[in-house]
């Protein structure tokens, strides 16, 4: 067979490229990747961005194919291009719907590095871009500042300060929607509230680390508390490393590749030292970059093979529940079987696409008793959220958040459930302008079940 | 580049965003999913309507200049790249189920809508359209009825060809022409309807079509069956037609392809087989029984190692698991996948198998073959690497030898996927030089000046075969 023989030619073209950007994306850009789609155009259907719009260049298939020709020389990366890389919402469909395994991903990233590295951005974004993934992600500390403050803000009056004098009106329109769906923020994460480890109930079947997640911790952190009772009941000892940082997930998907190989690194020394058996993540977006960790330092030779320990021991509580835990009963009290509650749920496109994960929190769902779920349609699409997509896109996030909002309302569900902070967020964004807040409620997996325990607390 | 005059003639009758010459869009509308071919248009169309189709042609008819018309651009001949420049015209805006009408089965489409799509709104209301190409996720009607495409059941349902029975199409001149009806018989002169189904774009921009529909089968049963012998495999398929059943689906892997399918998916198969068959009964549960039976027996008489038949769906679903894989193994392979179709009457498959695995090792390439064994549609598929100018060269070679085999074996250079550019040099091995001066005038009768798809069908020179580097 052919492919014994040693190649011998060149995996790139070989073609001088004046433009920069160019030159970066020559570089940075797996060119394997590239040649292995074969454009058969499976991803296409998968594609959100491809279906609101119809048009090739908002397609997987199609962003390849600009990718390769500007690393071919047919095409300079102008602005259209670049705008282009940021329509995607880095949701990965495309990766399950594609027969020759392209790592879209892996490529997406590599060119939002590259253009990166040259970018212009508009004075706004890139005061938040530059706040949010440089000065503040990357440190606990101010994270939980910014929980106080933010707590402070919407408790002592000064939210309705600011909105009586018109003062949010400086901020565009979909920032200020935002705003007003924030739930209430806190100062106080989980481990102020819960100690370092939380013992098993009963005898531990593992050891477990939980990875807080900074946003998680700061807008959810009932949530992570919830999370750590919940293993408890199910049989694990947690343990709740303090000094673990940011996932690097907001950084990897725009374009900032060495700040979240820094925090990654960080990372992995925190839960080496953690002596545990798994990593739970219950942020999907963040569960994604933690099994990936493997890939980002693939070429770091000090942290590569801690890198391969850590990321197959990463888990969705979902998973780790169904396929390891001692799972106690789930029961509605308001509910009966004759009239159940409805239920429903949106997917977190990392969360499924990436850690694969998708049947195990439909199996927990459909454990608890006196509740009916049922599945809405295209629950496996993007809601539009995307990381701080909904920020810097607006427009594309708005308008596939109205569809995902006509298939939520059609399931008539009293709750819609999720696995990730950002899916959360904009989905009480989608109830609040184009839902029913009073007959729908958006809320955490986890927090939906832990609620519904029926024996002790 | 097309004169700004022409683009303010074009955006008039479709709006400024229907029609775009931007670098993106050029770009994206350059290949299709044929490997190692690319070539940019001047423009990019998006008509909504069959008046604007026609308008848009009357512009580029004026001004001679070609047309491309685009379903999803899935197609595996380069029937999409346009290889003469000119506007791409993609159909997609025009994706409308035009009605269901279940007094005489039929439905009416426009050419844009996704076929999966169309199916399972057909499937909803209780009624059957059988032609099902793998392709069918992504898909349009209208491409499938320019290539005729084919699926798994097209041993007992027919092809595409079969359900087409009326259309409207728009001609080169931008006159629109309406064939054929909700008639299941109609001999009013020439059937035109026909000759547009498989004509690759390079007739007339079909905008609607009447599709015939039929009630679906009652059950369906799965059974899979392995072989060490292969003509033992080739014999049950004969023998079984030969007994007067003609299964749903008659699918076959062959060696080659069962080991690469094991390491991609794991299933545990005998990496000894030399085939296996997979095999669908439908129709009333009575029948389907009886059938599915006969078959076994046949399997067994002709030395099947192993007969499993399936008691459940999910049982059927992982049977099919192992075709199902079979592309998605070769894909992932090696970087470049080329897939071909080459077809012979089912009493020569393997004869044509054995051919291919001997010019296989012949240019030392991986070659890999499955595909529909009840109706002879072999699809060898080489997996190789674009990059690697003097692999790709062999996998030509050996290519162009299987063509050679199909035809002597009584068969032809492609079942279903079309000729387009790829097997444009090969079609006169086929029909003859007669054939193609039959072909050239009908190309001629209908678009003299040579505007709908040029460069596809009709190869300047026979046999050297095309490929376009950088792509
Ligand atoms: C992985 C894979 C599997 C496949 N499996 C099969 C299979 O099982 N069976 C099979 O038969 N094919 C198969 N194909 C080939 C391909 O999908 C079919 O040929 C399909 O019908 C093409 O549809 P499309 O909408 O993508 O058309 P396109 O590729 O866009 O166009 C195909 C041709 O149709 C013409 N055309 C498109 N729309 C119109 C119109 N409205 N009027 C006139 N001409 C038009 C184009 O000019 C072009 O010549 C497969 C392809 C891939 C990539
Ligand atoms: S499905 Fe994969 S191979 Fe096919 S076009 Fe999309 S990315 Fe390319
Ligand atoms: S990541 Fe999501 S939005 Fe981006 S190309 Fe893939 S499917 Fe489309």
């Amino acid at each position: 067979m052919a492919n014994a023989n040693q190649p011998t030619f060149p995996s790139k073209p070989n073609v001088k490229l004046s433009n920069p950007t160019a030159q970066k994306l020559h570089l940075k850009l797996d060119y394997d990747q590239l040649t292995n789609c074969m454009r058969c155009g499976f991803c296409l259907p998968a594609c959100p961005t491809f279906r609101e719009t119809g048009l090739e260049q908002e397609s997987p298939r199609g962003r390849i194919a600009l990718m390769k020709a500007v690393v071919d020389g047919i095409m300079e990366p102008d602005q259209p291009f670049q705008d282009q890389m940021s329509h995607c919402l880095g949701c990965r469909a495309c990766e399950p719907a594609c027969p020759a395994d392209v790592k879209y991903g892996q490529l997406i990233e590599q060119a939002r590095d590259a253009i990166e590295e040259h970018a212009e951005h508009s004075i706004p974004v890139n005061g938040l871009r530059k706040v949010l993934l440089k000065e503040m992600f990357p440190h606990q500390g101010r994270m939980k500042w910014l929980g106080r403050s933010l707590a402070f803000y919407q408790k002592s009056g000064l939210r309705k300060v600011a909105k009586g004098t018109g003062m949010m009106r400086l901020f565009p329109k979909h920032l200020r929607e935002m705003e007003q769906i924030l739930p209430s923020a806190t100062g106080k994460g989980v481990v102020e509230r819960m100690g370092t480890v939380y013992p098993a109930k009963g005898e531990a079947i593992a050891r477990v680390a939980l990875f807080r997640g900074c946003i998680m911790d700061v807008l959810f952190a009932d949530t992570n508390v919830n999370t750590v009772k919940l293993l408890s009941e199910a049989g694990f000892e947690v343990v709740i490393p303090d000094e673990q940082v940011c996932c690097g997930a907001l950084h990897a998907h725009s374009g900032e590749l060495d700040s979240a190989k820094a925090l990654a690194r960080t990372n992995l020394s925190v839960f080496k030292e953690a002596g545990v058996d798994y990593i739970v993540s219950n942020a999907g977006g963040c569960g994604a970059l933690l099994v990936e960790y493997d890939h980002l330092l693939h070429e770091d030779n000090e942290y590569h093979s801690l890198a391969k320990w850590f990321a197959p021991r990463v888990m969705d509580i979902s998973k780790l529940l169904i396929d390891h835990g001692r799972l106690p009963a789930f029961a509605d009290s308001s509910a009966s079987t004759e009239d159940p509650i409805t239920i429903t749920y949106q997917d977190s496109c990392h969360l499924r696409n990436v850690m694969k994960s998708a049947s195990a929190p439909r199996q927990l769902m459909r454990q608890v008793a006196n509740v009916q779920f049922v599945e809405m349609k295209e629950a496996d699409r993007c809601c539009g959220s995307a990381g701080i997509y909904n920020v810097t896109q607006p427009k594309m996030a708005g308008e596939i958040l109205e569809h995902k909002m006509e298939h939520a309302n059609r399931t008539d569900a009293r709750y819609l459930l999720s696995s990730n902070p950002g899916c959360l967020l904009q989905m009480k964004l989608g109830v609040a302008k184009h839902g029913d807040s009073s007959r729908m409620e958006v809320m955490h997996i986890v927090d939906f079940l832990y609620e519904r325990l029926l024996e002790t607390k | 580049m097309l004169e700004q005059v022409i683009v303010q003639q074009l955006r008039r009758i479709v709006g400024i965003q229907n029609f775009r010459d931007d670098r993106e869009s050029l770009v994206v509308h350059s290949y299709d999913g044929t490997p190692m071919l690319q070539s940019l248009p001047d423009g990019v169309i998006y008509p909504e309507s069959t008046q604007q189709v026609s308008d848009i042609m009357k512009v580029l008819a004026a001004h001679r200049i070609p047309v491309v018309s685009r379903g999803s651009g899935s197609n595996l001949c380069g029937g999409t790249v346009p290889i003469q420049g000119g506007v791409v015209m993609v159909m997609h805006r025009m994706n409308t189920i035009l009605e269901v009408d279940q007094e005489n089965l039929t439905a009416t489409v426009q050419p844009g809508i996704i076929t999966a799509e169309f199916i399972s709104h057909i499937e909803s209301i209780g009624l059957f359209y059988p032609p099902d190409p793998s392709s069918m996720r992504i898909s349009t009607i209208g491409g499938n009825i320019a290539e005729c495409s084919g699926g798994l059941r097209g041993l007992k349902y027919g092809t595409t060809k079969d359900y087409v029975i009326g259309l409207e199409a728009v001609l080169a001149n931008g006159d629109i022409m309406r064939t054929g009806g909700k008639l299941m018989k109609d001999v009013a002169g020439y059937d035109l309807t026909k000759l547009l189904v498989g004509s690759e774009g390079t007739l007339a921009i079909i905008t609607e079509a009447t599709l015939k529909l039929i009630p679906p089968p009652k059950s369906k049963k799965t059974m899979l069956a392995m072989y060490k012998d292969l003509y033992g495999a080739a014999r049950t398929v004969s023998r079984i037609i030969e007994s007067k059943i003609i299964p749903a689906t008659l699918e076959f892997m062959d060696n080659p392809t069962i080991r690469v399918v094991d390491d991609f998916a794991k299933l545990g198969l005998p990496r000894d087989m030399e085939a296996i068959l997979l095999i669908e009964q439908d129709g009333d549960s009575e029948a389907v029984e009886r059938d599915m039976e006969r078959i076994q027996e046949i399997c067994k008489l002709e030395m099947a190692d192993l007969v499993e038949i399936a008691e459940s769906r999910e049982e059927a679903e992982k049977l099919l698991t192992a075709r199902r894989s079979a592309f998605t193994a070769l894909a992932r392979l090696r970087p470049t996948t080329i897939l071909e179709d080459a077809t012979v009457p089912r009493s020569k498959i393997a004869e044509m198998v054995l051919r291919i695995n001997e010019i296989a090792r012949k240019y030392n390439v991986m070659i890999a073959t499955f595909g529909h064994a009840g109706d002879g549609n072999l699809h060898p598929t080489a997996a190789t690497d674009a990059r690697n100018l003097d692999e790709v060269h062999r996998v030509e070679q050996a290519f162009e030898e299987i063509f050679e085999a199909a035809i002597e074996l009584g068969g032809t250079i492609t079942g279903e996927h079309g000729v387009g550019m790829v097997k444009a040099p090969y079609l006169e091995w086929k029909i003859g030089k007669p054939g193609i001066a039959m072909m050239r005038g009908i190309k001629h009768a209908f678009d003299p000046h040579n505007l709908l798809n040029p460069g596809k069908i009709f190869a300047k020179e026979t046999r050297k075969r095309v490929v376009i580097t950088r792509g």
